[in-house]
């Protein structure tokens, strides 16, 4: 078993106590658990700790005694919204992760491939066009798709597609659709669509309900298992494509195979929540310190502290005015002096 | 066996080949040397007989699986060295699979037979040069592959490494009865641990055959186009050959430098 035989070592490589690994382990599995139950008695309606477990107890069909607006509290307005923030948080966490090993480049976040630019464009199209909330997530998910096809398209030479081409041409996606947002958000009504357009462009939880839930879980689920799956594959990549080919795996179905996983990610996430950056990019930075570059270990441990991360910004978006920020703004002004730190703290010994 | 037959590459867009009609057969269990100048195609030629890259004409025929000690890799993560060596064994394992017992137990007895099992938990990144080939050489022992592959596995290493280097190559291939084949811009390498060569002197004129007839004075002058001495001595009883260039002696109209 892969994660229980290399648990021995630390991230540096050198023998540590025996207690380091499964502490290290313990903590990272309980930030997102111990956050999110915290959160859910945080907020204009704060709710202690015991009545959170009631309400939950409740909400799980126990027969217990909670006030009705405790109850409704918890598990209508705030269960949804946290377990939103856990999805995207770990899934765009767990994407930016894949992408860094499978470009080789720990600079790398979900926003390199084109991806989130696709799917904001096809977000705000169907808001443009009053599409109601299942156009608005199809929109974001199918140009989110789009976006990889044209960056898979513009990408190939001679049959393959290598990793300097594969940047520069998620850099032209990207761009050509940030463009096509710009026309959409010009176009749209300045006293209706627009605002809306432009919010949601900002990233927000706020609108969180069961049904969005679902259908992020839903796809966070399946991506999140290939790529899990798949974690071995991403150490083999990360060398490089020559060296995996000789070492006998076929590069190009598993790269895009990887893909395909880390676009479904991201896409569902903006199609639920907008567009919110850096945690793709700061949260693997962080893992990567805790439990060291082996994707096997890097990957579950970048979802759960992503999951928690998430969380815990998001009670901040909810809490800190009495209108709430928007998150994808809080995230880029938490997110960009977080990795300029980690940056100069990683660069003096290559990316630990 | 390797067979290589009527083999050409041309760069993509490009009509001059870098070799043109090349053939040549590498027998089990034989080491086999490929020299050749700068830019004459060593390397792509190691990279069409692997695969890694698809010949514009003839055909590559390898019985088994190859080990490949690519020239220097670049590492943009710390893994350590059995994190390295176990990724020898990926042709085993599938594609939602992760490496097992029985792959660490390979990788390990890989670095111990190259006496690098104390290195198993040091992250590549904080090697010196000769340490990193070590390891990749390991790496391509844990494939338990019968044809190991390696391109210029002694360059840019000093004396002693090369020499360890070159010994290793030789200790295993001799006790894993494996296939071996090298490049190498050093002949003295070749005439020591190789039995067969090829030595590429021009695009459509490559020339194989006992390392000894290959590179004698007069093909290493031709091969090179400078004036080379393979001189005989003896060291404690024991004859060693060596190759020296005579370096200032070139003809004026020699071969223009070639970037590799």
């Amino acid at each position: 078993m892969s994660l229980a035989g290399t648990l021995g070592r630390s991230a540096a490589g050198r023998r540590e106590p025996a207690w380091r690994a499964p502490a290290l382990w313990g903590g990272i599995a309980a930030f997102p658990l111990v956050v999110g139950l915290m959160s859910l008695g945080i907020g204009r309606y704060p709710v202690p700790i015991d009545q959170v477990l009631l309400a939950l107890a409740a909400g799980s069909g126990f027969a217990v005694d909670v006030p009705g607006t405790v109850e409704r509290v918890v598990l209508l307005i705030r269960l949804p919204r946290i377990l939103e923030g856990l999805v995207i948080g770990g899934g765009l966490a767990l994407a930016g992760a894949a992408l860094q090993g499978v470009f080789r480049n720990p600079l790398v976040g979900p926003q390199i491939i084109g991806v989130s630019s696709g799917a904001a464009f096809g977000g705000a199209l169907a808001l443009l066009l009053g599409l109601g909330l299942a156009g608005l997530m199809a929109g974001a998910f199918v140009f989110g798709i789009t976006a990889l096809v044209i960056v898979f398209a513009l990408s190939r030479v001679d049959g393959r597609s290598p990793v300097l081409m594969l940047v520069l041409a998620g850099v032209v996606t990207g761009a050509f659709f940030a463009a096509l947002v710009s026309l959409v958000t010009f176009l749209a009504d300045p006293n209706d669509t627009l605002p809306a357009i432009v919010y949601w462009l900002m990233g927000s939880f706020a609108t969180a309900s069961w049904p969005k839930v679902g259908l992020v879980a839903g796809v966070t689920a399946v991506a999140a298992t290939v790529l899990m799956a798949m974690r071995f594959r991403i150490n083999i990549l990360s060398l490089g494509d020559e060296d995996a080919q000789a070492l006998g795996i076929a590069v190009e179905p598993t790269r895009w195979a990887i893909l395909v996983a880390a676009t479904a990610l991201v896409a569902g996430s903006v199609a639920v929540a907008g567009i919110i950056g850096w945690v793709g990019l700061v949260v693997p930075h962080i893992a990567r310190m805790l439990v060291g570059p082996d994707h096997r270990r890097l990957l579950p441990a970048a979802a759960l502290l992503g999951a928690g991360y998430m969380v815990l910004v998001d009670n901040v978006a909810r809490t800190a005015t009495a209108s709430e920020i928007p998150l994808g703004v809080l995230t880029a002004i938490i997110g960009a002096p977080m990795f300029a730190w980690l940056l100069r703290r990683t660069q003096a010994g290559g990316w630990t | 066996m390797i067979t290589v037959e009527g083999l050409s590459y041309h760069l993509p867009r490009d009509r001059c080949a870098v070799f043109r009609d090349l053939s040549f057969r590498v027998p089990d269990g034989a080491v086999f040397a490929i020299l050749g100048p700068n830019g004459r195609g060593k390397t792509t030629l190691l990279k069409t007989v692997l695969g890694l890259l698809r010949p514009s004409a003839g055909r590559v025929r390898i019985d088994g699986a190859t080990g490949y000690v690519p020239q220097g890799t670049h590492l943009p993560f710390p893994y350590s060295v059995l994190d390295i060596v176990v990724m020898g064994r990926a042709r085993g394992i599938a594609a939602f699979r992760s490496p097992g017992k029985a792959d660490y137990a390979a990788a390990r007895r890989a670095l111990d037979r190259l006496g690098f099992l104390g290195f198993a938990d040091r992250p590549v990144t904080e090697l010196s040069g000769g340490e990193r080939q070590m390891v990749l050489i390991a790496r391509a022992i844990a494939s338990e592959a019968p044809i190991l592959v390696l391109d210029e596995p002694t360059s840019a290493l000093d004396f002693r490494n090369q020499d360890r280097v070159l010994g290793a190559i030789a200790r295993i291939a001799r006790e894993d009865r494996l296939t071996v084949l090298f490049t190498t811009h050093y002949p003295q390498h070749a005439l020591h641990v190789a039995d067969t060569a090829l030595a590429m002197h021009g695009p459509a004129d490559a020339r194989a055959g006992p390392v000894a007839d290959i590179l004698s004075e007069a093909e290493l002058t031709d091969l090179y186009g400078l004036p080379i001495r393979v001189a005989r001595l003896d060291h404690a009883g024991r004859p060693v050959r060596t190759v020296a260039p005579v370096f200032g002696a070139a003809e004026p109209a020699g071969l223009p430098l070639v970037a590799p």
